[in-house]
């Protein structure tokens, strides 16, 4: 009994909605791999559609709390998750090499730049209205201003292929503009999106500003796309065959979209492509505010 | 005082006319032609169908003239004038000559600028105080002031170098014809496209004499390219596989199908589309300023206004002598021959869109909502539509959802701020809101809180070159004017 060698506890991956870490209300799960078709790590949900509208629901709810929070404090708590992931670097370099199949150093690189992506952003929150809004000189009597506002709620598909780094380059910039955001993360590397929601939780991100569902891209792009409460669409990683259904059914609500861009896996790692301001932009809307000037 | 005083007789007064005398504006300075054709490639030619169709004025239902219809094969010639010319030509001007064909243009138009306020005037309906006050000197501005940009584009996006896009289609509407156009053209051109400009089906005449100034200016052939026609028109040229960029205003609806038309192509689209306005009114608010703001919000170009304010939420303590207010002064709103410079409320654009005001302000009444128009003669013929409005409206009714287009106010009351944002918030637009207090602090706390792109306080309708113009939510994206207005023709990446 004494040398008995210490059994693992293993963790069960589940969703993120509203705070909380819910199982699929599907009941289903399907089975994580190391690499393609490598050993067996984890059984993930399938997220359902009815998931995906729970998740709506919560970015809906959190949507005023957050735009409506100070850019410095947002800039404070995407810089909050920048420190609470740096404290848990090695289990997320564990993790990350295990999902992607790659080499412990490279996925630990990953690591550290997806860190460093949360503090870039951090800084941006609260200079995007001075970058992106201006003082208008209308010609009469009137003092007008434009300023940026987010968009509302954002549904952003994972990159496929870097399942931390690229996530946190797609999903970073959109709540440093005060949206929500409802992820579908890397169908084939899901583990370390639902190990990040463990530090979005604690990083005084209030409940619903971001939520995470894992499952089969193609099965949840339809409900998230169509879905009326969902105001912008980051498909970036998605795949080309799904973008153009995707787009249709967006179109019924006049979602802004920005289309897929497929950037090789070690563009992520590069700050001159896989990170930008007017990524930022992209989910921001201007608000022109006419004033009179006169006694 | 005797007894010889002159007193004059009650009985005078009462004879006394005292109403406006006609003041006709004079048109003898405008020539329609019988017959205009497409301008492609720097010709006017001929559509390949050999099809026209009459454009009619809406004041007297008179042919105007015969126009060229569009069709594909017209729409890829013209596609292919303007890749021609942006390829060989335009892509490679200069920016500062960019800007000086430009200026060229904004001094045409103000020299020309009564002629196109009447030609505007007689085509859309719209009364001449407006096309001669406000489309008129606005769309020379938008050329002057983008024409400025044209050479200092790499100041305008920190980190980026712009290029332009190609070939840009834009699709117009037919409430402000020249100005759409101005729009459209302006910040395009600037930033190096070229253009397939697609007038409204209604209004086209003065896309046409625009046509002309270009040549006036000397534009180079097929920079711009220009294609009367209907909804089949816009639909094959938003659709053709050689352009870089679609840019449309008209209807929500015609808005998605264009945006589903594009759909996995990526190419590059704006859309700015329907709005149903609050415009919300407190109690601390200057009432006689509130109702000229109310009054010009709705009436202003016949209701044909996307950022009209067709919904007025009144604070429920002023709602009665508001409403009374507002009545009185309807009722002074001079309504008919939109050529008369005293005129008020013009012609309403076209038969079918009167079908639609007339079907909805029945929906109105249906749904029990009650009915106030203001007690005006209407000319014998054309299209007209009385100032109206609806009080007693609940959310849920048609006419506080959708856009009616037309001279039609409905009015909905609140208690407190946020029941005002509320229900000012709850629709699928956001085009555009107005607020009226003498609270500063309130109108930027409301101004913030407003799900709407533009937000006038203390005054509305407010147009400038230099301010950004746009939706939020089902009322479109991408932003018209300023600075902001230039992002959409140009390459960021």
């Amino acid at each position: 009994m004494a040398d008995e060698e210490r059994l693992e506890v293993r963790k069960t991956y589940k969703l993120f909605i509203g705070g909380k870490f819910p199982r699929t209300e599907s009941g289903r799960s399907y089975l994580v791999t190391e690499g393609k078709g490598g050993k067996p790590l984890a059984n993930a949900c399938r997220a359902s559609r009815k998931d995906v509208r729970d998740a709506v629901v919560a970015a809906r709810a959190a949507f005023p709390t957050w735009a409506g929070m100070t850019a410095y404090n947002r800039g404070q708590i995407l810089y909050r998750i920048a420190e609470m992931l740096e404290g848990r670097r090695e289990q997320f370099a564990d993790e990350v090499s295990r999902s992607e199949g790659r080499s412990r150093k490279a996925a630990g690189a990953e690591v550290g730049k997806a860190i460093d992506r949360w503090v870039w952003y951090a800084g941006w929150a609260d200079k995007l209205a001075q970058v992106f809004g201006s003082s208008n000189p209308v010609a009469g009597p009137y003092f007008n201003f434009s300023v940026p506002e987010p968009t509302g709620v954002v549904g952003v598909v994972a990159p496929p292929d870097s399942s931390l780094l690229g996530l946190v380059s797609r999903l970073a910039p959109v709540i440093a503009g005060g949206n929500t955001a409802v992820v579908l993360a890397a169908e084939q590397r899901p583990l370390p999106a639902i190990t990040l929601a463990e530090v979005l939780a604690t990083s005084d991100l209030p409940s619903g500003v971001v939520n995470l569902l894992t499952g089969f891209t193609a099965e949840l792009i339809g409900p998230l796309a169509a879905h009326m409460d969902v105001n912008a669409l980051d498909l970036a990683g998605l795949d080309l065959a799904l973008f153009r259904d995707a787009e249709l059914a967006a179109a019924e609500s006049v979602k802004r979209v920005v289309a897929p861009v497929n950037l090789p896996a070690k563009a992520w790692l590069d700050d001159a492509s896989g990170q930008d301001p007017y990524w930022i932009a992209a989910f921001l809307e201007t608000k022109t505010v006419w004033h009179p000037i006169g006694g | 005082m005797t007894d010889q005083t002159p007193v004059p007789a009650a009985s005078t007064l009462e004879t006394l006319d005292l109403g406006y005398a006609p003041a006709p504006e004079a048109t003898d300075h405008v020539r329609i032609r019988d017959h205009y054709g497409l301008l492609i490639g720097g010709k006017w030619v001929d559509p390949a169908s050999g099809k026209g169709f009459k454009t009619v004025n809406p004041a007297t239902e008179v042919v105007l003239a015969e126009v060229a219809e569009a069709g594909e094969e017209d729409v890829d010639l013209a596609v292919k004038a303007a890749r021609a010319a942006y390829d060989k030509l335009w892509s490679k001007t200069s920016g500062t000559q960019r800007a000086k064909y430009l200026f060229r243009v904004a001094r045409v138009l103000q020299e020309r600028a009564r002629e196109f306020a009447v030609l505007e005037t007689i085509d859309g309906g719209k009364p001449i105080k407006e096309s001669r006050d406000v489309d008129l000197p606005l769309a020379a501005a938008h050329f002057f002031y983008y024409a400025g940009w044209a050479d200092k584009l790499d100041y305008a996006f920190p980190g980026r170098s712009p290029r332009p896009l190609g070939v840009a289609a834009q699709v117009i509407p037919w409430n402000f014809p020249l100005l759409m156009a101005a729009w459209k053209l302006a910040p395009a051109l600037a930033a190096g496209n070229t253009v397939v400009l697609k007038p409204a089906e209604t209004t086209p005449l003065t896309a046409l004499l625009l046509g002309q100034v270009l040549e006036q200016a000397e534009l180079p052939p097929g920079v711009v390219n220009i294609l009367t026609g209907a909804g089949a028109t816009g639909a094959a040229l938003v659709a053709h596989p050689d352009v870089d960029k679609v840019a449309f205003t008209g209807s929500t609806e015609v808005g998605k199908a264009i945006q589903r038309t594009l759909a996995g192509s990526g190419t590059r689209l704006t859309l700015e589309l329907g709005g149903k306005a609050a415009n919300i009114v407190f109690d601390d608010a200057p009432i006689d300023q509130a109702i000229e703001g109310i009054v010009n919000g709705i009436y202003f170009n016949q209701g044909h206004v996307c950022c009209a304010g067709s919904r007025l939420l009144v604070q429920e303590s002023i709602a009665e002598p508001l409403i009374a207010k507002l009545k009185r002064r309807m009722a002074t709103l001079r309504v008919g021959d939109p050529l008369d410079k005293n005129t008020d409320v013009g012609a309403i654009n076209s038969r079918q869109q009167l079908d639609r005001i007339e079907e909805l302000v029945a929906s109105g009444e249906a749904e029990g909502a009650e009915l106030y128009q203001s007690p005006c003669d209407l000319p014998a013929r054309g299209f007209w539509f009385r100032p109206t409005v609806f009080t007693g409206v609940a959310q849920s009714h048609r006419i506080a959802q959708e856009e009616i287009f037309g001279p039609v106010l409905s009015v909905l009351t609140f208690r407190t701020p946020a029941e005002a944002v509320e229900k000012a918030n709850n629709t699928p637009y956001g085009l555009s809101a107005g607020v009226w207090t003498d609270k500063g602090s309130r109108i930027l706390d409301l101004a913030s809180r407003l799900r709407a792109g533009v937000v006038w306080a203390n005054t509305f309708n407010r147009f400038d070159p230099t301010s950004p113009f746009g939706g939020y939510k089902e009322s479109g994206f991408g932003r018209e004017g300023g600075l902001h207005g230039l992002a959409p023709y140009l390459d960021l990446s």
